[in-house]
């Protein structure tokens, strides 16, 4: 079958084909039902995983009696925290990478406690589900349940239950001698705070307070583990970096990394949330002890109930201002939940806040809580969108109080190149001004509104992240191109690495096949996350595919004797400077490779650095139904600077997404727990993700700014987007209705209490 | 445990399996006809990845057991493409980008087919709610609900006039 | 019955006296069975320990899913004719307790004499779940936030119920007796339900608040029906809640209220008032108990409004 599908040519000026919009390669494979997911192996003799669950939130364990299920016919395997070595601390990650080992072997297997509802604490394979369900039944927990604590601020209190005995707050001087549920302390602190507030003519400072959310990736975590007789074990599984899962499956099974190889299948959505391992180590040590493959998918339940999800938070914040609208000094304090185990992204928040502004005085404290939640996990822009919930929607107020268009204060405070950002480094190239003129250029900006009706905008900022990438690319004997890369292609990637490969190669986007390798094939690459594939995979990709340039000019230089200086790399084909020679395509270097010195192949391996930050600025008009509370997106339109898009249509479905995401988090997504801390709502029916009959067509406009650090000036583009849609909701709802919301979800609920109690 | 033997037509072609009597017509396509193209994001009717049509309606095949088969035709994303290459919807997902991670696109490709199957010209609101029991969390449906609006309109000029 | 299939129950039978159920469970799956006619349903009930009846399974499966036990005995009603019918019969509107949802809005004379009803058996789930949702599994889940209870309330629909004893007829609005739980008798189930067909000047509605606009479950239903005279002035009015108490809540208040008076703001303004006081709701996942009260009466309001509407506009 081949695809019928045109690519449309809007290439950008200066590039042949980065810019344009191919059919993405997998593409055919995933309509068609071909492409396999997680779930999608089943290999002969596989036994069938499941994982026993704690019921309570926070508990101690006893005892485990399994010998019950060890004897149940069926049961092949059974597993506990004691099949598991016992991890310190140590290691650093970087970026959205970090980890610690002590808590992520104590996360994937319970030892001593429970620390969440859902918290495993023992495994089994067995020949069939129906069986390995009952083995979990039959195993036997004594627990002593402790008290619990969700809420931040009751974390914090002095008699709060304890998580960990020996969690020593970190960043606070003196060293507490006491363990507490505050894992650390993280500050901003620079200018005169005091001096700022005195030379403010307008001071808003509100409490906001924000629910734990989950990804809500479709794909259920899902692996097959395979440990043959050498002790080598094979895992295939979604995740979002398959050499972190070789590195955390290893680690926690006590082997060295090359003993384990992980082969990438199809990835169902991540978000951040297939940044770590749950299952994976669990299903190759009962391999291991059954001797035969395992497969563990996890349900929908177990998803919400261990997985994800980002923080739920309590965020003070205050922000003082000019009458003509100069942000002079801002101030607060956020305190993230962890979950179970130390780690939220609350100094992410604190940095990325105030980003897009240029702000002298500037004075905000972090606290990471551990709560009996599940450990948080990263979530597209980790820790920014509650912060700047926060912070946009009190700029709005600054706004209305100041009488100044919300988008003019937005550029009379614009940060832009060579301000110092609030989070330390000075800013190279940046298109956040950019991005807020596109939306007041827009002409939903100036669409008219009718009754209940109302407008709000927000914007919001991204580090984005670089870091180790690798790449392989051969020449084929056809003279087409394979481009082996480590990244997991969620949304796309495999076509933007074509692009970049075509436009160095200069064969056709058709002639390039991107493969995403396993960790055996290609060289180690850090996780799709933090916005990086792209921009540092992508310099792996142009810097392999250079190198197979300098090869290919020396070969044709090779035939025609001459220097290779004389041969010029044209439109993918070798030419002599003097243009007396028929050019040679990759077709015929390719031909005549075995003696020009063998196959045409070349690697590259970067460590990127300076991805370019990412803004976003984004306007939103809502209807709000007075006497039911329900909030209705009318329009959306939202403007990201890409740097440069090297397919649009995915760099468009990454704002869009990120908007979804950002307005189910806005109006109705939360984790709901009972007095119990059992979850109430682990099901896409009361874990309310938006339907496609929720939302409007999510109009896009592309900045490009050139990133500096990227020979394309790719910025990346996978988070920004939603980190301002809570706030551009919430400001239209005050547009609508003159209440200011300050807790998420903004539910109906919510919206029709504020409304009674504003005498509505 | 004794398995029940089920005859049914799926993707146009005769069919049989064995399947155990409480299981659903969503694992015996996937783990026992081996059709991978249905998908779990669920399995209790909440996310729309497992669409299939069952006797000319669509279904989320979670929430039928495999006995209720019999006799049945199912139509799955493995039988959209014909002879004749793609289906309109598969090639507009594919032109206009309405995949990203892709998990979703069965249930979607399924649920569009369904809806034009029975509604040829349908307004954008429509489709949103035609979808609605279809989950994406990648894309913000726009892409989606682009994707179905063209080909109706690509299956419109391709039908004869009349 | 089938010797094959008694022989099985039978089997399933002599099991069942002995191991504990949790083991029993593991050794014997479920078993389907699939009666074609209403004798042959009350016979396989009749001789089967925990057999459960089941339609479109909408809210069967994923009550599994969610660690409900399973019966012994799955007994799909769908292949009985009369269970998935939909008929005009006399004066009367039949329509099988098994039938898909979605049926119900393909049959135009349905949709034009009863749309409240074709809304709300229509507000049940995507349209997948509606090819299987039918009226009698939302009745006898027995949910206090089921969609189409309020709407066959109001509609004074009959339940057809099948057992041992043979053939008995119910007032819909006695099915459920509360969260879960109905008044069918053990070995009964569910045949059709049936509804008079409306007279002239009369309509009804059915209107739910969800926080999404598909893919949730009621915080509040409104159903309500009336007929109006000449001057547009109601002569009957039958208002009924969901979602807002164990079962549903009728408010005959707004009988008093409205009988003999048109839709003026201050009558509906009362009868908002009478709404929300009937209500006795919980507060949950999905809802408040203020919030359940206070939009219980506007829904109940939006719904008369409608269902004047479109009896003024179907005329005598
Ligand atoms: C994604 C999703 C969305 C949903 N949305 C809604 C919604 O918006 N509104 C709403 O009201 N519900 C909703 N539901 C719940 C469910 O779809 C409805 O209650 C539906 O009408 C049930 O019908 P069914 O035929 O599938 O019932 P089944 O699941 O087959 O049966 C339900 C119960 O009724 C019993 N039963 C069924 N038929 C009979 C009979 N003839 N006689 C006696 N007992 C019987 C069964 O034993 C079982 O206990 C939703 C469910 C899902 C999965
Ligand atoms: S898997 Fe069937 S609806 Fe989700
Ligand atoms: S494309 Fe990922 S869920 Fe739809």
């Amino acid at each position: 079958m081949t695809v019928t599908a045109t690519p449309t040519t809007d290439s950008q000026p200066g590039y042949k084909w980065v810019g344009t919009r191919p059919v993405r390669h997998d593409g055919l494979d995933k309509v068609t039902g071909r492409a396999r997911y997680g779930a999608d192996l089943n290999l002969p003799g596989m036994l069938i995983g499941a994982v026993l669950r704690s019921p309570h939130a926070h508990a101690r364990i006893l005892s485990i009696d399994t010998s019950a299920a060890q004897a149940m016919e069926g049961v092949k395997a059974v597993v506990t925290g004691a099949d598991f070595p016992m991890l310190e601390s140590g290691g650093e990650g970087s970026g959205e990478e970090y980890y610690d080992p002590r808590d992520l072997c104590r996360n994937v297997m319970a030892r001593d406690k429970v620390l969440y509802e859902g918290h495993a604490l023992a495994a089994v394979a067995a020949t069939s589900r129906r069986e390995a369900l009952a083995a979990l039944a039959a195993i036997e927990v004594d627990y002593d349940v402790l008290p619990h604590v969700l809420d931040v601020s009751e974390a914090m209190a002095p008699d709060a239950p304890i998580l960990h005995d020996d969690l020593i707050t970190e960043g606070v001087d003196p060293i507490p001698d006491e363990p507490s549920n505050v894992a650390s302390r993280y500050v901003i602190d620079r200018g005169d705070i005091e001096k700022g507030f005195a030379e403010a003519d307008v001071i808003v400072e509100r409490e906001f307070v924000t629910q734990p959310v989950h990804q809500g990736y479709i794909e259920p975590h899902a692996v097959v583990a395979d440990v043959g007789e050498d002790g080598k074990a094979t895992v295939f599984c979604s995740s979002q970096g398959h050499f972190m899962v070789r590195s955390h499956t290893a680690e926690l099974l006590g082997w060295e990394p090359s003993r384990v190889k992980v082969i990438p299948a199809e990835i169902g959505g991540g978000f951040g949330g297939k940044t770590t391992v749950y299952v994976e180590p669990v299903a190759a040590r009962l391999s291991q002890k059954a001797g035969r493959p395992v497969k563990i998918v996890m349900t929908r339940d177990e998803v919400f109930r261990a997985t994800g999800p980002t923080s739920g938070s309590k965020i003070r914040l205050k922000v003082g201002a000019t009458r003509d609208g100069r942000l002079t000094a801002v101030e607060g304090s956020m305190a993230y939940q962890a979950g179970a185990f130390k780690g939220s992204p609350v100094s992410l928040g604190c940095m990325c806040a105030f980003a897009p502004y240029a702000i002298e005085n500037v004075l905000l404290e972090g606290l990471d809580v551990v709560v009996n939640m599940p450990k948080v996990a990263a979530y597209r822009a980790p820790g920014a969108p509650m912060a700047s919930f926060a912070s946009e929607t009190l700029l709005d107020e600054v706004a209305e109080q100041l009488g100044i268009d919300p988008l003019e204060l937005r550029l009379r405070n614009a940060a832009e190149e060579g301000v110092r950002s609030v989070y330390g480094p000075v800013y190279k190239r940046i298109g956040f001004k950019e991005t807020v003129e596109a939306v007041r250029d827009h002409p939903q900006y100036s669409t008219e509104l009718g009754p209940n009706q109302g407008r709000g905008v927000a914007s919001g900022f991204w580090f984005n992240f670089g870091g180790s990438s690798s790449a392989t690319v051969h020449i084929n004997e056809d003279g087409s191109a394979s481009v082996l890369t480590g990244s997991p292609d969620i949304g796309g990637s495999r076509a933007s690495m074509a692009l970049m490969a075509a436009e160095e190669l200069g064969i056709d986007v058709y002639d390039i096949t991107p493969i995403v390798s396993d960790t055996e094939s290609v060289g180690y690459t850090e996780v799709t996350g933090g916005s990086r594939v792209t921009h540092a995979t992508g310099m792996a990709v142009i810097d392999a595919c250079r190198k197979v340039v300098t090869d290919l000019r020396a070969r044709a230089a090779k035939v025609w004797d001459v220097d290779v200086e004389e041969v010029e790399w044209v439109d993918g084909r070798a030419q002599h400077v003097s243009g007396d020679r028929a050019p040679m395509t990759t077709r015929d270097l390719a031909a005549g490779a075995a003696g020009t010195g063998g196959p045409i192949t070349a690697s590259a391996a970067v460590n990127a650095r300076g991805a370019g930050v990412a803004f976003s600025t984004q306007v939103c008009d809502v209807e709000v139904d007075p006497e039911t509370g329900a909030v209705t997106i009318l329009r959306y339109m939202t403007a990201q600077d890409a740097g440069r898009a090297i397919h649009p249509s995915y760099v468009e479905g990454q704002m869009q997404g990120g908007v979804a995401q950002g307005i189910g988090w806005a109006l109705n997504e939360e984790y709901i727990f009972d007095t119990g801390g059992t979850m109430e709502n682990p099901g896409f029916l009361d874990y309310r993700m938006p339907v496609a009959s929720d939302l409007p067509m999510i109009d896009t406009v592309i900045v490009e700014v050139p990133n500096p650090g990227h020979p394309y000036g790719v910025r990346g583009v996978g988070e920004v987007g939603i980190v301002p849609p809570m706030a551009a909701v919430a400001n239209a709802i005050h547009d609508a209705t003159g209440l200011r919301m300050s807790e998420l979800p903004m539910s109906p609920v919510k919206v029709l209490e504020a409304i009674g109690a504003n005498g509505g | 445990m004794s398995r029940t033997h089920v005859t049914c037509t799926i993707n146009g072609d005769p069919a049989e399996f064995l399947c155990e009597e409480d299981q659903t017509l969503l694992d015996t396509l996937r783990d026992v006809v081996g059709l991978m193209g249905v998908k779990e994001g669920c399995a209790t009717g909440d996310c729309g990845a497992c669409s299939v049509i069952l006797n000319g309606r669509l279904n989320c095949s979670c929430l039928v057991f495999a006995p209720e088969a019999e006799g049945a035709t199912i139509e799955t994303v493995e039988g959209m493409a014909g002879p004749d290459g793609l289906h309109p919807l598969q090639e507009t997902f594919l032109e206009g980008a309405a995949l990203q991670c892709g998990i979703c696109t069965p249930g979607f490709l399924v649920a569009g087919k369904a809806l034009l199957d029975r509604n040829p010209d349908p307004t954008e609101e429509e489709v949103r709610y035609a979808v609605a029991g279809n989950l994406c969390r990648c894309t913000g449906y726009d892409k989606i609900v682009r994707s179905i609006l063209d080909a109706a309109d690509r299956m419109g000029e391709a039908a004869p006039a009349s | 019955m089938p010797a094959t299939l008694r022989a099985v129950l039978r089997g399933l039978e002599s099991a069942l006296s002995s191991p504990p159920e949790e083991e029993l469970r593991v050794r014997f799956a479920m078993r389907y069975v699939a009666p074609t006619s209403i004798e042959e349903a009350v016979s396989v009930l009749d001789g089967a320990v925990a057999a459960q009846v089941y339609a479109g399974a909408t809210d069967f499966i994923p009550q599994l899913r969610m660690g409900r036990p399973e019966p012994g005995v799955a007994v799909d009603l769908k292949r009985i004719d009369r269970l998935t019918d939909l008929r005009r019969e006399g004066n009367t509107w039949v329509i099988g307790a098994a039938t898909p949802s979605a049926r119900l809005a393909e049959e135009d004379d349905l949709v034009a004499e009863l749309p409240g009803l074709v809304e709300a058996a229509g507000l049940i789930g995507s349209d997948q779940i509606q090819s299987r949702a039918s009226l009698g599994g939302n009745l006898c889940n027995a949910s206090p936030a089921a969609d189409s209870v309020p709407a066959m309330v109001v509609n004074d629909g009959r339940a057809v119920i099948a057992g041992p004893g043979g053939m008995r007829t119910i007032p819909v609005a006695s099915v459920v007796t509360g969260p879960g739980t109905t008044s069918l008798a053990s070995g009964e189930f569910l045949v059709e339900l049936v509804f008079d067909r409306p007279p002239p000047q009369t309509a009804d509605a059915y209107l739910r608040f969800i926080p999404r606009t598909e893919m949730d479950i009621a915080v509040v239903g409104a159903g309500a029906r009336l007929t109006l005279d000449e001057a547009g002035r109601c002569q009957e009015v039958s208002v009924a809640l969901g979602a807002v108490a164990p079962t549903v809540v009728m408010v005959p208040a707004a009988e008093d209220i409205l009988v003999g008076h048109t839709l003026t703001d201050d009558a509906l303004k009362r009868v908002a008032a009478e709404a929300s006081a009937v209500c006795n709701p919980i507060d949950d996942k999905r809802g408040t108990k203020a919030y359940r009260r206070q939009v219980a009466g506007v829904l109940a309001v939006r719904a008369l409004k409608l269902a004047a509407d479109r009896a003024a506009r179907t005329g005598s």
